[in-house]
């Protein structure tokens, strides 16, 4: 049987050739992205924002009517309703934001939801309440708090550990292509206003994992390349190490984009933003490791003595040792 | 690379194939509806986002459990300088500013209330309660300490989980989930509620009843200015009752708290028909009732349900036995509601619904089922490329993917963990690193082939070279899977406990089990050449 290769062998791509413009445009993207997540803002959802969510199914129509849901809710004079489709063309998310003295007040938020769903199921007797989520003001705020505590800190120890596995520059550029890879995709969800919510979290966290895992397997290669070469420049060697690793970059990233695109296809609603974000992130990510990752060991400068002082040191010490004894 | 001893073969096949069958009841009961659901064998729980129900997050306010206390101590001080022998007057008592003060009317009384306050001032335990300091000879201030107001609230936030779990109890609801969350938190989880409203009503509900003397002696117009007699107190009256709006002056003293109610049920009045609670007194309350009742026929008394007056209704005659009938404008259902909050005992403190989240039990069945369709048509589509990449090495790399899943499966069954949907997303991740490490693997076999290695020393290097990267690749998410879960909330947490079971199942079938079949395979055949 003929084996499929999807990378031919001594496949030589210079990849490094670019690392300029790349960098130029990767450094600008990252601003455009804070530049966007700052002045448009994240579209929270009421994980991050509090308020209410109400989620119906409008059983008996091919569409929701939407225009009418939003004026209908509006009309109720609980400021502008984000009423957006949710799932199928007759599924409505309905996101009303709490007004200040109910953020804390139990019978309010209980009171307005009532008030929403009483006054679209006299109106569409199809009007399914599929489920609502109801956030105080409070709970989002410690949301926010922790979500960032928790990647932040993430982030800090891998870079650590990256740092004693392999050399301080290794974690700084571990911890670089992680921020290029939170950056792009804050900037994705800020650009199409695509609801931020706790499960977009877990996506990134997904993200940052995968991307994590390319950026090590080629750093792991780049040392042992280190090891193997000492004479080699350092860029020729980057683009050996990535050239080598090639084959499996593609297979894995193919491997999860043909379980993911199912997902997305046939997938639970519930799950679109989840894997639009993790897919996202396995581009994104590949990139980063290639072109971030890399790149920044020869401005952080690494040379081919990065891994040898410390075992010269203890050749060193065991010859003394082995003269010592044999003497 | 070859020598795989026999009791490390048994070793590794049982604790596989252990693991694996831990995850097929799961399997069943996600997949088929008619699965008996009261298995014996542990299952996954699914998350309230997949399955449906409601998930309501309670939370008590510190000042308020401060402020009870401050109110309960005012009761004591009174309590014990009254039934001092002989008495000891005091006067001017005031609660401003979070701490108690009042004098002693005699100067000489002083040392004696001193001695008298020392057991509640230094309470029962090792920490001291509160401060006490004397000012100006006879002004006795006593000051919370925040050791004393800490274990206020751990008890409070106790009895009132006790009271939430009761009165859930009471709903009938299957299997709900009842935790105390931080200091002054309690998540409630009720997987497949139909109608989250009613829940709402019964937590929401402190259900603190007090029969009270009405002050007949007040002033309505004073009243409605919220000025009170001395000894009296102004409650208004409830939102559901006829006198909504208004206020009523009751006496401070000579009531009767619900605590000592044995039974509550709703019924209905014989003569107006309307819905009413039926409640019951225990020994000591019904006596105290009886007296109460006896001494004050002809006159009215407030029912007080959390600070307002239900109804105000005259006293005709005595009531003995212990039995008595709450009437106020009620609705069948509320009056039954508040006949299982009576029940279940009072909440000791206000609790706030701050988070409520409810999925339709449609909806999360659906999630399900179009979950697991367009996982399998991905699954298949990883199978042919894995296979079509690395002829029969890709074949030993599906059989670890597939056992990879029902190991993650089988034990987060046996943890008893919840999968949710950013778990899904750990979920991915893991087949993910699985895949990735069997590519790592596969890859570096082929490099080694190409640089001229024979079959067994190529397979035997690329195991060895790839699973240094695999290794610092998956310690390297599990560091960052260890600090998720300490420093994340809720669903960051469900994502990072499957990530951190996933990272030793991947590994562990993904360089382990592969290897074992590999070896397998090479020293029965002997291949000269292999296709990968």
């Amino acid at each position: 049987m003929k084996l499929l290769k999807l990378v031919p062998d001594d496949t030589n791509i210079k990849f490094l050739k670019l690392r300029v413009p790349f960098y130029i445009v990767s450094v600008l993207l990252i601003i455009a992205s804070w530049a966007l997540v700052f002045t448009q803002g994240l579209n929270y959802g009421v994980d991050f924002a509090g308020g209410l969510e109400v989620r119906a199914t409008f059983e008996q129509t091919q569409e929701a009517p939407i225009p009418d849901v939003r004026n209908k809710v509006g009309a109720l004079g609980y400021g502008d309703a984000t009423v957006q489709r949710f799932g199928e063309d007759n599924q409505v998310s309905i996101r009303v934001r709490l007004p200040e003295e109910a953020a804390d007040n139990k019978e309010t938020a209980q009171a307005i939801a009532n008030e929403i769903v009483g006054t679209l199921k006299a109106d569409y007797p199809d009007f399914r309440l599929d489920g609502n989520d109801n956030v105080s003001g409070k709970v989002s705020g410690e949301f926010r708090e922790d979500a960032v505590l928790a990647l932040v800190a993430a982030m800090l120890a891998v870079a650590l550990y990256i740092w004693i596995r392999f050399e301080w520059q290794f974690g700084v550029g571990a911890l670089f292509a992680l921020f290029h890879d939170v950056s792009l995709t804050l900037g994705m969800f800020a650009l199409f206003q695509l609801e931020f919510s706790l499960q977009i979290i877990a996506a990134i966290l997904a993200i940052i994992g995968y991307s994590l895992n390319d950026t090590i397997v080629v750093y792991d290669r780049i040392r042992e390349n280190l090891k193997k070469f000492r004479k080699m420049p350092l860029p020729e060697l980057l683009d050996l190490s990535v050239n080598e690793t090639l084959a499996r970059t593609v297979m894995t990233s193919l491997t999860l984009l043909v379980a993911l695109v199912p997902l997305l296809a046939f997938g639970p609603e519930s799950l679109f933003g989840l894997v639009a974000a993790i897919t996202l992130g396995i581009f994104v990510g590949t990139y980063s490791s290639v072109y971030m990752a890399a790149p920044l060991l020869i401005w952080l400068g690494v040379d081919s003595n990065s891994f040898v002082p410390k075992e010269t040191e203890a050749d060193k010490q065991e010859a003394a040792a082995r003269k010592l004894t044999e003497g | 690379m070859l020598e795989f001893p026999t009791w490390k073969k048994i070793w590794l096949w049982g604790l596989t194939l252990l693991l694996a069958a831990c995850a097929l009841p799961s399997l069943m009961s996600m997949t088929s509806a008619n699965w008996p659901s009261a298995l014996p064998e542990p299952t996954v729980n699914l998350g309230l986002d997949l399955a449906g129900g409601s998930h309501i997050l309670l939370e008590a306010e510190r000042s308020e459990v401060a402020a009870q206390r401050l109110e309960n101590i005012e009761d004591s001080v009174r309590t014990i300088m009254r039934s001092a022998e002989p008495r000891i007057r005091i006067g001017d008592i005031s609660t401003q500013g979070g701490n108690l003060s009042f004098m002693v009317e005699r100067a000489a009384d002083v040392d004696r209330a001193r001695e008298l306050l020392l057991p509640i001032i230094n309470g029962q335990g090792l920490t001291r309660e509160w401060n006490l300091t004397v000012r100006d000879e006879t002004r006795f201030v006593l000051t919370p300490t925040p050791e004393g107001t800490d274990n206020a609230v751990t008890q409070a936030m106790d009895s009132a989980t006790e009271v939430v779990r009761k009165r859930i109890d009471e709903l009938g609801t299957r299997e709900p989930t009842i935790i105390r969350q931080g200091d002054t938190r309690i998540v409630v989880q009720v997987p497949g509620l139909q109608d989250p409203e009613q829940l709402k009503e019964l937590l929401g509900q402190t259900a603190k009843l007090e029969f009270k003397l009405v002050d007949q002696t007040a002033l309505p117009s004073d009243v409605q200015q919220g000025i009170a007699p001395p000894g009296s107190q102004i409650f208004p009256y409830s939102d559901d009752s006829d006198f909504a709006g208004s206020s009523i002056a009751v006496r401070r003293l000579g009531g009767i708290q619900g605590d000592s109610l044995v039974n509550a049920t709703q019924g209905f009045d014989p003569d107006t028909n309307e819905a009413v609670v039926n409640i019951q007194f225990d020994q000591q309350g019904a006596t105290k009732f009886s007296r109460l009742t006896t001494q004050n026929v002809g006159k009215p008394f407030a029912i007080i349900l959390d600070g307002a007056v239900l109804s105000a209704p005259n006293i005709n005659e005595p009531i003995r036995g212990g039995g008595a009938q709450i009437s106020g404008s009620f609705s069948v259902e509320s009056a039954a509601a508040l006949a299982i909050s009576l029940r279940s005992g009072a909440l000791p403190v206000d609790l706030a619904i701050i988070e409520e989240r409810t999925v339709g039990p449609d909806l999360g069945e659906r999630s399900i089922r179009q979950g697991l369709l367009a996982m399998m048509i991905g699954s298949v589509a990883v199978v042919v490329l894995m296979i079509a990449t690395y002829g029969r090495f890709g074949v030993y790399a599906t059989a670890a993917l597939v056992l990879n899943v029902l190991m993650l499966l089988g034990i987060m069954a046996v943890l008893n963990t919840t999968l949710t949907l950013p778990g899904i997303a750990g979920f991915v991740l893991t087949i993910g690193a699985a895949v990735d490490a069997n590519v790592l693997i596969n890859e570096r076999i082929r490099e080694e082939r190409k640089r001229g290695r024979r079959v067994i020393a190529a397979v035997e290097n690329g195991y060895k070279e790839a699973t240094r990267a695999i290794y610092d690749a998956n310690i390297t998410n599990f560091i960052a899977g260890v600090l998720l879960f300490l420093f994340g909330s809720g669903p960051i947490r469900g994502f990072a406990v499957v990530l951190v079971i996933g990272l030793f199942t991947s590994v562990f079938t993904a360089v382990v089990l592969t290897r074992l079949w590999v070896s397998g395979w090479l020293r029965k055949t002997r291949p000269a050449d292999i296709a990968i």
